[in-house]
């Protein structure tokens, strides 16, 4: 089987089947949508929580360490009770849409970014804080330094809130309905033909999906070896 | 700590140095007295030199009176109303990942200079201190001696009335140090007040105007270098300049 | 730094609404996975377009969940197969309607060596008795699906406790279901779409059909407009009557796998 796996893969990709194109297309946007939202997000998120002393701050670093564990169906299944037409934001009329996919998405990577990028931000305030203050920079002014400065590791933090976000089916599954043509991505087509007992195909569509992660986590470390060159 | 703008000349500090105060000063950490209690005035045109054993309480003097740290008890003020504009340049020097003339801007846009000048002024400040050549090379790849002196052109950029600097030749060979001793002179002939620490006694010969010497977390003398060296009163004072080891 | 920041914001603005709206009508149908993965509705939804423009989203899902998602309001149109549900619903006011539309059966499925001997049963309940007495692996839904009710409901025809180690409740969809049965080697009992379009069939085979008990009736129910204004009720009307219509009533007749119809039109 897994050799017809192999095959099945090759001819999929080969055959340029344009179902497939589209799947494959919609499941990059989403994934990579709500990784770019997530970061809008968290990185700032994460940068402040290292920054700022606040009451309840270790509280918070737990919280986002923890939630970085949120099952992806738990996840759904909350953006579902909120989207739902039963619930607040019904009105907006995003439930089953690709929409929802990516909000179900961010809330299962933020708190990764979040998390990660304040460890991260916390070890460089460690090295640059009495630097700062001497330059006369507010708390505020150096997060947008500390980011760009950490922005080699934090290329590695956005590949693993990538890899959550493409490699998850559960919230998909619950706030989008895998509807062909609109809200059917990969992951959630390797479940179905699954279901359907179509083994062989499954497993292409995984191979399929994982040689696209690869590529992309390729060409990042590429990106980011050229760049660390130059910058030292 | 306020930020400040850089006025468009300012090549020559025009007011007068700054006075600084230290009034019945302690610092403790975990109810262990480190520092005092010391009071003393830095007057006159300086530069002062530091001095003191490994674990005197310089550096914590120098963060105290950069406002780094604040004191358990006692009073620093500064001579005037307003707080002069300083600037630290520390053992280590810490420096962004990116370019070093980058560095520069950064510090200036941090500062509030207008987008158009930073890099017209960054490269002014490169060529003062020697370091065209490394303009676009990453600052953290530079030598020790460029680096320094990298961190000296920043903080020549905010043109401050005055400059603390903590043991700032203790890593480097004696090419770099000369050449980070010339930067300082350099401030100092622009005007900018100087309080630096070192333990080593010849850099404090070629530099100083006059020496604050600590050991034990206790200012044991302030006087001007050459009374220092030649007539110390107390009684560490000789020990150390006799390279004796002192607590 | 805030040029690129307004320029991302209005690229994900934008990509939003591409995203959301769609310049087709619409309705979204809650349904179940055996007309979805049979091909059913990859068969007749095209025809359905074409002859009234409106393109049909199928969200498929259990029975139970497919219940749930019409009572939030989620779909415009619901199609099951679980009759007594059905009434249930439309007793609550959440739905207006329910009529019958096709149907199917269910058939037993089990390893090729029968070990219960079911090929020779006279009867659904008779097969059952059989599985329990030979206390053979059995492989249940047990996610109170339509198809699960109806599988207790025989067992209980049967006069049979159906627990112990040899019945397994999985909680899963049919297919699922019919994955771990395979891997198992066990009985199951499944609708006769899922299984003809099943691809991983192993060991198994199609061992009892027939009964007239082993039916199973698929209805189309119009929700209310009173419970949910804002669904799209008057298309959701235009689907409901191209079901029961001949149009329709024809395109189900007309769906076949391998030669064999799957579904049979019923509407009165």
């Amino acid at each position: 089987m897994e050799n017809n796996a192999f095959y099945v893969a090759l001819s999929l990709l080969l055959n340029l089947d344009a179902s497939l194109f589209q799947i494959v297309a919609l499941s990059l946007q989403v994934s990579l949508l709500a990784v770019l939202i997530a970061a809008l997000l968290g990185f700032p998120l994460g940068a402040a929580v290292a920054i700022w002393r606040f009451p309840g701050r270790g509280g918070m670093i737990v919280v986002l360490n923890a939630l970085m564990g949120l099952p992806p169906v738990v996840a759904g299944l909350m953006v579902y009770l909120l989207l739902s037409r039963a619930g607040p934001l019904g009105e907006w009329g995003l439930l089953f849409t690709p929409g929802a996919m990516i909000l179900a998405q961010v809330v299962l990577v933020l708190p990764i970014l979040a998390a990660l990028s304040r460890q991260k931000v916390e070890e460089l305030l460690g090295e640059y804080r009495e630097q700062f203050v001497s330059l006369g920079m507010s708390s505020s002014r150096m997060m947008p330094t500390l980011l760009w400065d950490a922005r080699f590791a934090l290329l590695t933090v956005l590949l693993a809130g990538f890899g959550r976000a493409s490699a998850e089916v559960g919230a998909v599954m619950m706030v989008g309905g895998n509807i062909e043509g609109v809200t059917r991505v990969m992951t959630t087509s390797i479940v179905l033909e699954t279901g359907k007992g179509n083994l062989p195909l499954a497993l292409g569509l995984g191979i399929v999906l994982l040689t696209l992660v690869m590529l992309i986590n390729a060409g990042a470390y590429l990106v980011g070896e050229l760049t660390r060159r130059r910058v030292g | 700590m306020t930020s400040f703008h850089i006025p468009r000349f300012a090549s020559f500090i025009l007011s007068p140095p700054p006075e600084l105060c230290f009034d019945d000063v302690t610092f403790n950490h975990e109810d262990k007295v480190l520092l005092g209690p010391c009071s003393f005035t830095l007057k006159g045109t300086g530069p002062t030199l530091v001095m003191g054993p490994n674990g005197a309480g310089k550096s914590l003097l120098l963060r105290l009176s950069h406002r780094l740290l604040l004191p358990t008890q006692g009073q620093i003020t500064w001579s005037g109303e307003l707080c002069p504009r300083q600037a630290m340049v520390f053992q280590q020097p810490v420096l962004l990942r990116r370019s070093a003339v980058a560095n520069l801007i950064h510090a200036l846009a941090v500062n509030n200079v207008p987008r158009r000048k930073r890099v017209k002024l960054a490269h002014d400040a490169l060529e003062r201190f020697g370091l065209t050549a490394c303009c676009y090379t990453p600052a953290r790849v530079l030598s020790g001696g460029e680096q320094q002196r990298l961190a000296l052109a920043r903080a020549w950029l905010l043109s401050p009335q005055i400059l603390f600097l903590d043991e700032p030749t203790s890593a480097l060979d004696p090419a770099a140090i000369k050449a980070v001793e010339a930067a300082v002179q350099e401030f100092h002939q622009r005007g900018t007040r100087i309080v630096m620490t070192t333990h080593d006694l010849h850099q404090a010969k070629r530099l100083a105007g006059d020496i604050l010497f600590l050991s034990g977390g206790k200012v044991r003398e302030h006087t001007p270098a050459e009374v220092f060296f030649d007539k110390p009163v107390s009684r560490e004072a000789k020990a150390f300049i006799a390279g004796e080891l002192v607590e | 730094m805030k040029k690129t920041l307004n320029l991302l914001l209005a690229g994900v603005a934008s990509m939003g609404l591409a995203f959301g709206a769609c310049a087709k009508d619409y309705i979204t149908l809650a349904s179940t996975t055996s007309t979805e993965n049979s091909g059913l509705f990859a068969s007749i939804l095209p025809k359905f377009e074409d002859a009234t423009g409106i393109q049909v989203r199928v969200v498929a899902v259990g029975t139970g969940q497919a219940f749930e998602i019409a009572r939030r309001g989620d779909s415009d149109s619901l199609l099951v197969h679980d009759t007594t549900g059905e009434k249930r619903f439309v007793e609550n006011d959440f739905a207006t309607e329910r009529a019958d539309v096709m149907y199917n059966d269910f058939v037993l499925i089990g390893p090729a060596d029968d070990p219960a001997n079911i090929s020779e049963a006279q009867s659904a309940t008779e097969a059952f008795a059989a599985i329990a007495d030979a206390e053979a692996p059995f492989a249940s839904r047990g996610d109170d699906s339509g198809t699960n009710r109806a599988e207790l409901r025989l067992w209980k025809n049967a006069g049979v406790a159906a627990d112990g180690d040899w019945y397994r409740e999985l909680g899963s969809g049919m297919g699922p279901t019919l994955n771990t049965a395979a891997a198992m080697d066990a009985y199951v009992m499944s609708d006769r779409a899922t299984w003809v379009a099943f691809g991983n069939r192993q060991n198994l085979t199609l061992l009892f059909e027939g009964d007239k008990v082993l039916f199973n009736q698929y209805g189309s129910l119009l929700l209310s407009e009173e419970k949910h204004p804002h669904l799209k009720h008057d298309l959701a009307q235009q689907w409901h009557n191209w079901l029961l219509s001949e149009d329709g009533q024809q395109a189900i007749a007309e769906f076949k796998v391998d030669g064999q119809q799957l579904f049979f039109p019923n509407a009165k």
